[in-house]
């Protein structure tokens, strides 16, 4: 996993609610067996016509928004299935961070473990920085992860929570299965204690 | 001792290790494979030199790519087929249980693992598909994950995880007739919205969830994550313990014996404490029916869609307005009689012999319209085999229905079976999202006698009108 610690970067908004699984990357893409090469199938269904071409209406179809690095989006982003070809999708586009007033539990997860730094904020605050991030490329915002701020074009900086041991799994780039292959003698002792009642799958 | 819930008692019991922040190792007992999902996790144990810890808590099934027409001469779509192929690959190289396409037990895989015995009561189950919360109706922390997750369980047979909050959804009340365990789910989606159980596990409780059968419960807990919960859960009784005798790989005799011992002391201590409870009046639920791309859309059938102009929020008047375009509805138009083209019975939220048989009741003695196709996908080769032994796939093929092949179908359309641009579909399905189905496709959840009435007359239909 790539580390994340400081972002300077153009901000898209897509002031959308809900946005879901299935619209930042549909079942029909899902049938590849590695995780990279999805970024052109990105919001498939939002950002081209039927017949390939590109909306030019999308945000990340205009010219000031094509090397975006952050998302600000509307509340419950992420929403539906665990398919973690979202954040791939995402990350094979370019985007390392989103914004938006909150996240579905699953995809929120998901973020972390590649590398994308999602943030929930009060809904005025991501009203503020949507309002930035409408500035296109004349307005980057900086995201510094080590001392937890947004920093805004005029300079102000805004605050924001993240879970402490996620904050340091990015800030490392370290891979949860070391760091859980750690715990094997408190595995290995939790299994010696296992019920009985619990059948193994064998004979199938 | 300080009173526990359902939750708290089974992941207390799960956790390996805790960190100091309280990010815990917590242990999964079983651990659910389908193609999808697994090809990146399983090339990452490769490229690691990892081994799957254990495989005989692991089980993997094919079933989002599977077509749902004969498939002994194997899968054409080329990509679909390399998925499916990978998986068979992956199980030989690890060692992992598996369960051939063309095996009488395959199906989708949260139709599979209760009717197998696989999921039991007290049990962390794990997916990697959002759908997992199904299994919850046993009684079972049951949750779904990403792929990196998915690796890590195949590695370490645990996950690291922070407890999630505790929320009880009580439906009081006994259920009117017409109405079922989907109806249920929908109206509590409608009002607690699709971020209403972010961050929580949701249990499930009173007179009208205790009422239901283990496939009700299964709806039931099968769309939390509709509702934004990880999870759903449903303390286990006798319901529960009469469902689990006599299972595959259920446990026999004594072990069962020791087993329902155990299961009988995770229901919620009295007096423990829930971070958010919603009550809702099971006698004021009616037949219901999704009007727009998100499952919170919904009202009864009865309902009429809503006008965006009435949304003082920015973002979501902005997606009520989407959705209506998208749908092809208009604000104020009334949802009753509104024609469909396709009618979908199947999925892990309704395809079970009791949706079959729901259905099959609406449908026997009367035709399908004669502009809609409809289709009955099984949720398992066991479920086809016996509606065949009820003789139901009569009832359904007599009636101008498609009868077919276990597997996920048109719920997602991964498989040949989609809709096509500006088909409306009544779908006994879970998600009604922009494209969900086929793109272009425009979806209403309903419940498997809706469905079928809906088939019957070629439009939505207040199934109280059918009895
Ligand atoms: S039936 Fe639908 S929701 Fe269920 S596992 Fe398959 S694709 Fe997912």
């Amino acid at each position: 996993m790539d580390k994340f610690s400081h972002l300077t970067a153009t901000a898209a908004p897509l002031n959308l609610a809900n946005v879901d699984t299935d619209k930042i990357i549909p079942a029909r893409f899902l049938k590849t067996i590695k995780r990279t090469g999805l970024g052109k199938d990105l919001f498939s269904a939002l950002r081209y016509n039927d017949d390939g071409t590109e909306k030019p209406d999308f945000v990340l179809n205009q010219a000031k928004y094509r090397g975006a690095q952050i998302l600000i989006a509307g509340e419950n982003f992420g929403c539906g299935s665990s398919r973690e070809h979202a954040p791939w999708a995402l990350l094979d586009f370019g985007i390392r961070c989103v914004i938006a007033p909150s996240f579905a539990d699953i995809f929120h997860g998901n973020c972390f473990k590649n590398g994308i730094l999602p943030i929930a904020l009060p809904p005025e605050i991501c009203a503020q920085l949507m309002a930035d991030a409408a500035l296109g490329h004349n307005a980057r915002l900086t995201i510094d992860l080590e001392n937890q701020v947004v920093v805004r074009p005029d300079g102000t900086k805004i605050p924001f929570e993240v879970d402490a041991f996620r904050k340091h799994c990015l800030l490392n780039g370290l891979d949860d299965i070391g760091l859980t292959l750690a715990h094997a003698p408190a595995i290995d002792a939790y299994e010696a204690k296992m019920p009985a009642w619990q059948p193994a799958i064998t004979g199938v | 001792m300080t009173a526990k819930t359902l939750f708290d008692k089974i992941w207390d019991a799960h956790v390996v290790d805790r960190m100091a922040d309280g990010t815990c190792v917590l242990y999964i007992d079983r651990h659910l494979v389908h193609e999808v999902t697994s090809p990146q996790a399983f090339e990452g144990l490769r490229l690691a030199g990892r081994k799957v810890r254990r495989t005989d808590a692991t089980i993997a099934v094919a079933d989002h790519n599977v077509p749902t027409e004969d498939r002994s001469h194997g899968i054409a779509e080329p990509e679909s087929r390399l998925q499916v192929d990978t998986l068979v690959r992956n199980v030989a190289e690890f060692g992992v249980p598996y369960i051939p396409v063309t095996d009488a037990r395959q199906g989708i895989v949260h139709i599979i693992g209760p009717e197998l015995g696989l999921s039991l009561p007290g049990m962390t189950i794990v997916c990697g598909d959002s759908h997992t919360s199904t299994h919850g109706a046993l009684g079972a922390l049951a949750f779904g994950i990403g792929t990196s997750e998915v690796e890590h369980v195949l590695a370490t047979q645990t996950l690291l995880q922070k407890p999630a909050k505790n929320m009880l959804v009580r439906v009081d009340g006994t259920l009117p007739p017409g109405c079922t365990a989907k109806d249920i789910i929908l109206a509590i989606i409608g009002k607690i919205g699709t971020a209403g159980g972010t961050g929580h596990v949701i249990e499930y409780a009173g007179e009208a969830i205790r009422a239901l059968d283990m496939a009700g419960r299964m709806t039931v807990c099968n769309m939390s994550i509709e509702a934004g919960a990880r999870a759903g859960l449903i303390a286990p009784d006798e319901t529960t313990f009469a469902y689990i005798a006599g299972r595959p790989y259920a446990p026999k005799g004594g072990a069962l014996e020791q087993a329902v011992a155990y299961w009988r002391t995770l229901p919620t201590d009295a007096g423990a404490q829930y971070d958010k409870t919603v009550v809702l009046n099971a006698t004021e639920i009616a037949p219901q029916v999704s009007w727009g791309t998100s499952p919170e859309a919904v009202v009864p059938i009865t309902g009429a869609v809503p006008d965006p102009d009435a949304e003082p929020d920015d973002a979501r008047r902005a997606q009520l307005r989407r959705m209506l375009d998208y749908m092809g509805l208009a604000a104020g138009q009334k949802l009753a009689g509104l024609p469909v083209d396709v009618v979908f019975i199947g999925s892990c939220t309704n395809a079970r012999i009791e949706d079959l048989r729901a259905a099959a009741a609406i449908a026997a003695g009367r035709h399908v319209a004669a502009h809609v196709r409809a289709l009955v996908v099984p949720g398992s080769g066991l479920v086809k085999a016996q509606a065949e032994s009820e003789g139901l796939d009569k009832i359904f093929l007599d009636a101008g229905f498609e009868w077919r092949e276990a597997g996920c179908s048109m719920c997602l359309g991964m498989n040949p079976d989609k809709l096509t641009a500006g088909q409306r579909c009544a779908s006994t399905s879970n998600r009604n999202f922009e494209g969900r189905q086929g793109p272009g496709g425009r979806t209403h959840l309903l419940s498997p006698a809706m469905a079928a009435a809906a088939a019957i007359t070629g439009a939505l239909t207040d199934v109280r009108e059918f009895s």
